[in-house]
């Protein structure tokens, strides 16, 4: 299994990562928190720690810590438009159930 | 689900606990709302992809027109449809002295001391309340295009904006229900969008021409650190004035083919108007401009205008901005080849012969990579995120200064300046003053801003008296006059007496604007809607209880009335039951409550005979032993 990017959502990665102007790729993870349980957590990469996993998806080292893992593998990350807003969601197939705004979740 | 943004290692917010902040430019012309997104400070579209939302406010019978459409209707309805209105900010009438050509209907508010309003078929309406249309408005796009309600936002505000042009600001904020981060200079902001995309260092200037005002800034860039060195502008000059001069070029025109030209119309002005606009965004890529448009009395305008005759026509506007250029340089005590470089802000430098002006001033090409319309916004966004705590290194450490003197009236009317222009924000500086007379017991202190050095001179901020000062003989008293500027540049003036010990409660009234209680009446009225609201949710519950208990007494009634109740108890709840029914039909909910109530008690002895009764019914024919305890 893997963590995969869209194409759109690498180039949007690839972007922010060049205007921020250092970074080594994206952290996927997962954090006990919300009301379901879990939440994401989506942040860039300066240092990589001892135990990270990493892949790479369009170019783009995606970054996961093996605890967070178990929870998203299978996880693709995509760069979606709905209305005004825009951002990145995450298709895990691990996921049970969702709170209703689906910011967090349970496996 | 929702959309998540990459956030800085470490900083990813908890479920429902993002801090969405906004950066604001709340232009003369045109208004831009801009947030940092994955990092990146972005403008944020509406839903035709318009980044800009041009600053006019139609006002229809019963509703309020914000943006493009409003703008399309201001030829047609000149007096509800409000352009510029920044320029009234924190104003009084007699402030505005260009009257003749802005066809508002000015009325000045005695109450508010004398800061003016517009009348407009709405209504009186402040500058306040109308910027606050246009706030809201911007809120209402973040809002949409985040996904969630704004933590804060920080609005920029013009260098060379007064105190209560900036308390009028933060007011609209308020009354748009946008909490303020902060108040920050547009020079300040666009040098914050161009230091830190390009990680530049060294001393800028920044020269901003946008609708309705100029403003001229050097800033000193190290390390992250932003120092304002001085400011200086025209709080009355802008793109506007370049329109102004085509509009009268042309009605030169005009009269001279027309022989009886009869005057023009509040139309036909913002008709003439809205094509000179049209004639100068036209020449900034093309060598002439065509102005073709209909009078309402007939004539036909059909003139053609070339670059040659348009940078001579603005000649003098260009070189007005030379003045406060020259004058910041000397508060900053540098010279030109002390600059490293020249920013560009503001849709009217896209002109080409203010940009060759401004080269060949400083001497070197304008820095012009980032869009002048945008660029206040996108700092404004990266100051903001940083405000709201989206980030943890390098934060940002922004000095502002002081755009004018801050002092207050001594004996016969003379100006003493406790902090000078150009003083690093934020900053407290006491100075003690003394009693005039022998056995004085009270002060009255007036603040003032301004460079001159008679209050007459001088623009009025605030008066406020010192009371309680023990009677002593002149000059023995001392009392600390304590200014203070906060971040957003907003003073607080407070006074002691030393000698006594005794403190004095003051108040500091702004002698501009809406006081308190106006600005919680108007806040009050738009909220309006919310307590109707509620005042209709409350009255629904009592209906539904009241209907409730009609329901289950009706019933009771059916069942036991004829036995338990004499005739006449069985009217009195009848009568109360009519007269809680027809109170359901109004709108009274206290109303209805208290019958409610009244009908409950009414009914009591009733609810206790039925409970008798049901008990005997259970007992009757059965004796103690054969009943399970």
């Amino acid at each position: 299994m893997a963590i995969t990017l869209t194409e759109t959502a690498a180039q949007r990665v690839e972007k922010f990562l060049a205007n921020r102007g250092k970074g080594v790729g994206l952290r996927l993870g997962v954090k006990t928190t919300g009301c379901s349980g879990m939440a994401y957590t989506l942040e860039f990469v300066d240092d990589l720690q001892a135990d990270d996993v990493t892949f790479e998806s369009f170019g783009v080292k995606v970054i996961v810590d093996p605890k967070s893992l178990v929870y998203i593998d299978g996880t693709e990350l995509d760069f979606t438009k709905e209305g005004l807003n825009e951002g990145f969601k995450f298709n895990n197939p691990n996921v049970k159930d969702e709170c209703g705004c689906g910011e967090s979740f349970t496996v | 689900m929702a959309l998540l943004q990459i956030s800085e290692p470490g900083m990813s917010p908890a479920p429902h606990q993002h801090k969405l902040a906004v950066g604001i430019d709340l232009g003369t012309t045109n208004s831009l709302v801009a947030t940092v997104r994955s990092g990146m400070s972005t403008v944020l579209h509406d839903e035709h992809g318009h980044a800009l939302l041009p600053s006019v406010v139609r006002y229809l019978e019963n509703a309020v027109i914000v943006g493009h459409e409003a703008q399309a209707a201001q030829s047609m309805d000149p007096v509800n449809t409000i352009i510029s209105v920044k320029r009234f900010m924190g104003r009084a009438l007699h402030d505005i002295t260009d009257r003749a050509h802005i066809p508002y209907h000015f009325v000045e508010n005695d109450a508010s001391h004398g800061v003016l309003e517009l009348k407009t078929r709405a209504g009186l309406k402040s500058p306040i309340e109308i910027s606050a249309e246009i706030l809201k408005t911007l809120k209402a796009r973040a809002e949409k295009a985040l996904g969630g309600e704004l933590t804060g936002a920080v609005i920029t505000v013009p260098a060379y904006f007064d105190d209560a042009q900036r308390q009028a600001t933060k007011d609209a904020a308020r009354l748009a229900g946008l909490h303020v981060l902060r108040l920050l200079n547009e020079p300040t902001a666009a040098a914050v969008a161009y230091g830190l995309d390009n990680a530049s260092e060294g001393i800028y200037v920044i020269y901003d021409l946008g609708g309705g005002t100029f403003d001229i800034s050097i800033l000193r860039l190290s390390k992250g650190v932003f120092e304002v060195l001085a400011t200086n502008g025209d709080s009355a000059l802008g793109g506007d004035d370049f329109d102004h001069r085509i509009y009268c070029w042309v009605l030169d025109q005009v009269r001279s083919k027309t022989p009886n030209f009869s005057p023009l119309t509040e139309e036909d002005t913002r008709l003439l108007l809205t094509k000179a606009r049209q004639a100068k965004e036209w020449l900034t890529d093309n060598h002439e401009a065509n102005l073709l448009c209909k009078l309402s009395n007939g004539t036909l305008v059909d003139e053609t205008l070339t670059v040659q005759q348009f940078v001579s026509l603005t000649e003098t506007l260009v070189s007005k901005t030379l003045g406060p250029m020259r004058k910041a340089m000397r508060d900053a005590g540098l010279s030109i080849t002390d600059i490293n470089g020249v920013v560009l802000v503001g849709g009217a430098t896209r002109m080409p012969h203010i940009r060759h002006a401004v080269q060949a001033h400083f001497k070197q090409e304008p820095l012009t990579n980032l869009d002048p319309d945008k660029v206040v916004a996108l700092g404004a966004a990266i100051q903001a995120n940083i405000l709201a705590g989206n980030r943890q290194d390098d934060a940002l450490l922004l000095l502002d200064v002081t755009p004018l003197s801050l002092g207050l009236e001594t004996m016969g009317g003379l100006v003493e300046k406790v902090i000078p222009r150009n003083s690093t924000l934020p900053i407290a500086r006491a100075q003690d003053f003394t009693t005039y007379k022998d056995g004085q017991t009270a002060m009255a202190i007036h603040v003032v801003q301004g460079e001159r050095e008679l209050v007459s001179d001088c623009r009025s901020l605030a008066r406020f008296e010192l009371r309680g000062i023990p009677p002593m003989a002149a000059g023995a008293a001392r009392i600390r006059v304590t200014f203070q500027v906060d971040a957003d540049g907003l003073l607080s003036v407070s006074a002691r007496e030393q000698t006594s010990g005794a403190e004095s409660n003051i108040i500091v009234k702004p002698s501009y604007g809406l006081n308190e209680e106006e600005i919680t009446a108007t806040l009050k009225a738009s909220y309006g809607a919310a307590e109707t609201d509620k005042q209709a949710r409350m009255l629904r519950e009592a209906v539904v209880d009241a209907q409730r208990l009609i329901e289950a007494i009706q019933a009771a009634l059916a069942q036991d009335g004829e036995t338990l109740l004499s005739k006449e108890e069985r009217d009195t709840i009848a009568q109360h039951v009519t007269m809680l029914n027809t109170l359901c039909q109004g709108s009274d909910s206290q109303a209805v409550k208290q019958a409610t109530e009244a009908l409950n008690q009414a009914t009591e002895h009733f609810a206790a005979r039925r409970m008798d009764a049901s008990v005997q019914k259970a007992l009757a024919g059965k004796n103690l032993n054969s009943l399970e305890m």
